[in-house]
C-alpha cells in the first residue's frame, strides 16, 4: 500500500487506533498488533504522562507506535490546550490530536473552540490532528491555521453506524490540502473500507475494535478493510449506475 | 425556572398509580424504542416489567457496552467528619445517635489519603455530615487543596452548598458532587428530615443546578431505596437526570443506587427494595440514560456487585470504610452505615479482570481545572 505521510513523517498503515473502553490492556495491544497500525491515541485524562510505569502507557512500545496523545474531557480551548502542553512538557512528541467536546454524552466537538485551539498549538510548534464534525467549511478554516490533517466524525463517536456524514466527507476529501481521517462511528471493517473507497486519507477505530468479542481478530480485519478500501479507491472504482446501459445507446446506429 | 418546576407538576400518587397500571405490552412497545418517552420509562419500572428482566439486562448491556466499553472506574470514599446537626431518621450520623463525634485534621486527612492513594485510587469522594460551625467550606476546601496532589479527581458528598460556595470547591480542585434526593416524594421527606437545615426539600433538590452552574463537571444524582415507593422514585430521579443533561449539557451525570444499610439507630426501611427490584430499577436507568455513570457502592454484597457488572454498571467504590480515620485506624470512630463488599481494592480489580473489565483508576485530570497554570 502507498505511505500516509503526515506533517513529514511517513506511515505504512492507514489505520490508527484508540485505547479505550478495552476490557484490559493485553486485549488493547492484541487489537494494535491485529491492526498493524503504527499511530496510537491516549486520552491524556487516562494517563499519567510523568510517571514512567504508567500501566497503560508501558503497554505502547514506542518504537512501534507513534503515541498521539488526545484532550478527550477538555470543554474548551484553553482546557486544551493545557493538556497539550502538560503531555510534551512530560516528554511526548509535539503530535496532538485536539478534541474539544464539551457535551460529555454524545462527545461532539466544538468548532469554534477547537479552531481556536488549534491556532494557538499550531503556532507553539504542535503538530495538530483535530477531531471535527463533518464540516467543509472548518475544515478548510483549519487547514489555513496550519493543522496536519483533518478528523472528520464519520458518525457520532461510539456508536458504530458507520459514514453517516457521507457527502460531506465526500467535499472535505475533496477540497483537501492535508490528509482527511476519518475518526469515530466506524464500526465494521466495511465501514472503514467505505471511507478509504471514498478516498480518505486514513481512518481511525476505537470502539469496534475494543467491543469485539476478539479485538486482536477484529484489529486484523480492519486492516483488510482499510488495504481494500484504499487499493480500490487507486485503482478507480467504477461509478455507480440505476440500470444497466448498453455502451452507446443513442449513437450506435452511426457504426463505427 | 428549576428542576422544582418540572417535579411539581407531577402528584406523586398518581405516578404511582400509573406505573402500576403499565401492561406487557406497554413494557414490550418501550423494549423496542430507541429512545424512551416517559411513559416507557414508567413502563419499565412497572411491576409487569418484572417477566422482561432478562430482555432489560441483554439491552442495558449492549448500551453500556457501546457507551463505555468493557471498563469500570473505581473510586474511594474518604470521610472527613461525622458531625451533623440533622437528625435524618435513617442515617447513623444523626444529632440524635450518641456516638463519638470526630473531625479529622488536615494531617490525619492526608494520611488516610495518602493509604488510599498507595492502593491505586486517583478518583476519591470526600464526605462530612452538615456542621457548617465545625467542618465549613473553607474547610473542605483546605482538604481538598491538601490532598489534591494525590488524585487526579475529587469529588465532594457534602451538605448542599449555595452557587458561590461550589465555585470555592472547584478553585481548591475539586470536580465532582454527589448529592442525593434521599427521597423526591416531599411529604416523607418532611416526615425523615424532622429538624436541621436538611428540612428544606428544595434548596436540597435544586442543589445540582447550583454545582452545575459553578462548573463542576461531574454531578451524581439518586434516592435511597428502602424510604419511599422504588418506582415512583426511581421516575423522578430520572426525569431529574434527562432535566440535569438538557441544562447542565456540560457535565457529566450519574446517578447512584443505595439501598438502605443497617445503621447506628436501628432504623428499618419502610419500603425495602429486593435484588430483583434493585435489577429492574437499574435496567431502566439504564435504558433512559444511556450515557449516564451508573455507581454501585460496597453497601451491596460482593457477590451481587460481581453479578451486576455486566448490567450497566461504569462506576464502583472498593474498600471502602465509612468512619472518619477509618483507614489509617481501627475503630477510629462511628461509621455512617455498614459496608457488605469488604474485599481489598486489589481483590476488586482482580476480579474485574477476571471478569473481562478494565478496571480504570484514572480517568481524569487536575490539569483541567488548573487555571493558573496555562
Amino acid at each position: 500500500m502507498d505511505k500516509l505521510i503526515i506533517a513529514g513523517r511517513s506511515f505504512s498503515s492507514r489505520l490508527m487506533v484508540g485505547t479505550g473502553k478495552f476490557s484490559s490492556n493485553e486485549t488493547m495491544v492484541a487489537a494494535m498488533e491485529g491492526s498493524a497500525s503504527e499511530i496510537v491515541t491516549v486520552a491524556l485524562r487516562r494517563v499519567d504522562v510523568d510517571n514512567p510505569d504508567d500501566s497503560l502507557l508501558t503497554h505502547i512500545d514506542p518504537k512501534r507506535y507513534l503515541l498521539l496523545p488526545n484532550t478527550s474531557g477538555a470543554r474548551d480551548a484553553e482546557e486544551a490546550i493545557r493538556l497539550a502542553r502538560i503531555a510534551r512538557a512530560a516528554g511526548c512528541e509535539p503530535w496532538i490530536k485536539l478534541e474539544v467536546t464539551p457535551d460529555p454524552y454524545y462527545l461532539l466537538p466544538d468548532p469554534i473552540e477547537t479552531l481556536k485551539a488549534a491556532e494557538v498549538l499550531v503556532k507553539e510548534g504542535f503538530i495538530v490532528l483535530p477531531y471535527i464534525n463533518a464540516d467543509p467549511v472548518l475544515a478548510k478554516h483549519l487547514q489555513e491555521v496550519g493543522t496536519a490533517t483533518v478528523m472528520p466524525l464519520g458518525s457520532p463517536i461510539g456508536t458504530n453506524k458507520g459514514v453517516r456524514n457521507r457527502d460531506n466527507i465526500a467535499i472535505i476529501i475533496e477540497q483537501a490540502i492535508v490528509p482527511v481521517v476519518v475518526d469515530a462511528g466506524l464500526g465494521a471493517p466495511s465501514h472503514a473500507a467505505e471511507a478509504m473507497e471514498m478516498g480518505a486519507d486514513a481512518v481511525l477505530v476505537n470502539t469496534a475494535l475494543a467491543v469485539a468479542r476478539n479485538p486482536g481478530a477484529m484489529g486484523v480485519a480492519f486492516k483488510k478493510g482499510v488495504e481494500a478500501g484504499r487499493e480500490a479507491y487507486l485503482a478507480g472504482l467504477g461509478k455507480q449506475q440505476d440500470k444497466a446501459e448498453a455502451s452507446s445507446p443513442l449513437t450506435g446506429f452511426l457504426g463505427k | 425556572m428549576s428542576f422544582f418546576n418540572t417535579i411539581q407538576k407531577y402528584d406523586p400518587q398518581q405516578v404511582i398509580d400509573t406505573i402500576e397500571a403499565m401492561t406487557a405490552t406497554d413494557v414490550q412497545r418501550a423494549l423496542a424504542a430507541e429512545q424512551l418517552d416517559n411513559c416507557d420509562f414508567m413502563a419499565l419500572l412497572s411491576p409487569a416489567a418484572e417477566d422482561f428482566l432478562e430482555e432489560m439486562a441483554q439491552k442495558a448491556h449492549a448500551i453500556t457496552l457501546r457507551r463505555f466499553g468493557r471498563t469500570i472506574l473505581l473510586y474511594a470514599p474518604l470521610y472527613l467528619s461525622n458531625e451533623c446537626h440533622n437528625s435524618c431518621l435513617y442515617c447513623g450520623f444523626s444529632v440524635n445517635n450518641p456516638i463519638p463525634r470526630r473531625t479529622l485534621t488536615l494531617d490525619e486527612i492526608e494520611r488516610d489519603a495518602r493509604i488510599l492513594h498507595d492502593q491505586g485510587f486517583r478518583h476519591i469522594l470526600l464526605l462530612t455530615g452538615e456542621a457548617p460551625g465545625k467542618v465549613g467550606n473553607d474547610f473542605i476546601a483546605a482538604a481538598a487543596k491538601r490532598i489534591r496532589p494525590l488524585f487526579s479527581s475529587i469529588s465532594i458528598e457534602v451538605y448542599p452548598m449555595e452557587t458561590a460556595g461550589y465555585q470555592e470547591m472547584v478553585d481548591a480542585g475539586v470536580d465532582g458532587l454527589t448529592i442525593y434526593q434521599e427521597t423526591y416524594d416531599p411529604e416523607l421527606y418532611k416526615q425523615l428530615h424532622p429538624s436541621g437545615r436538611k428540612r428544606n426539600y428544595n434548596f436540597r433538590l435544586e442543589t445540582p443546578e447550583r454545582a452545575g452552574k459553578a462548573g463542576l463537571r461531574r454531578i451524581g444524582i439518586g434516592f435511597l431505596l428502602g424510604l419511599g415507593d422504588f418506582r415512583s422514585e426511581a421516575f423522578f430521579a430520572g426525569l431529574h437526570g434527562r432535566y440535569l443533561m438538557h441544562h447542565y449539557w456540560r457535565t457529566l451525570l450519574s446517578v447512584s443506587f443505595p439501598r438502605l444499610r443497617p445503621a447506628e439507630g436501628g432504623f428499618q426501611p419502610p419500603n425495602p427494595v429486593s435484588d430483583r427490584q434493585f435489577v429492574q430499577l437499574m435496567c431502566a436507568m439504564r435504558l433512559l440514560l444511556h450515557d449516564a455513570g451508573l455507581v454501585l457502592s460496597t453497601r451491596e454484597s460482593a457477590e451481587l456487585r460481581d453479578n451486576l457488572l455486566p448490567l450497566g454498571i461504569t462506576q464502583m467504590s472498593a474498600g471502602s470504610c465509612t468512619a472518619p480515620g477509618g483507614y489509617a485506624e481501627e475503630n477510629s470512630a462511628t461509621e455512617q452505615f455498614a459496608i457488605d463488599d469488604d474485599r481489598t481494592p486489589a481483590e476488586i480489580a482482580e476480579i474485574l479482570q477476571a471478569r473481562g473489565y478494565d478496571p480504570v483508576w484514572k480517568d481524569w485530570d487536575g490539569a483541567f481545572l488548573q487555571k493558573e497554570t496555562g
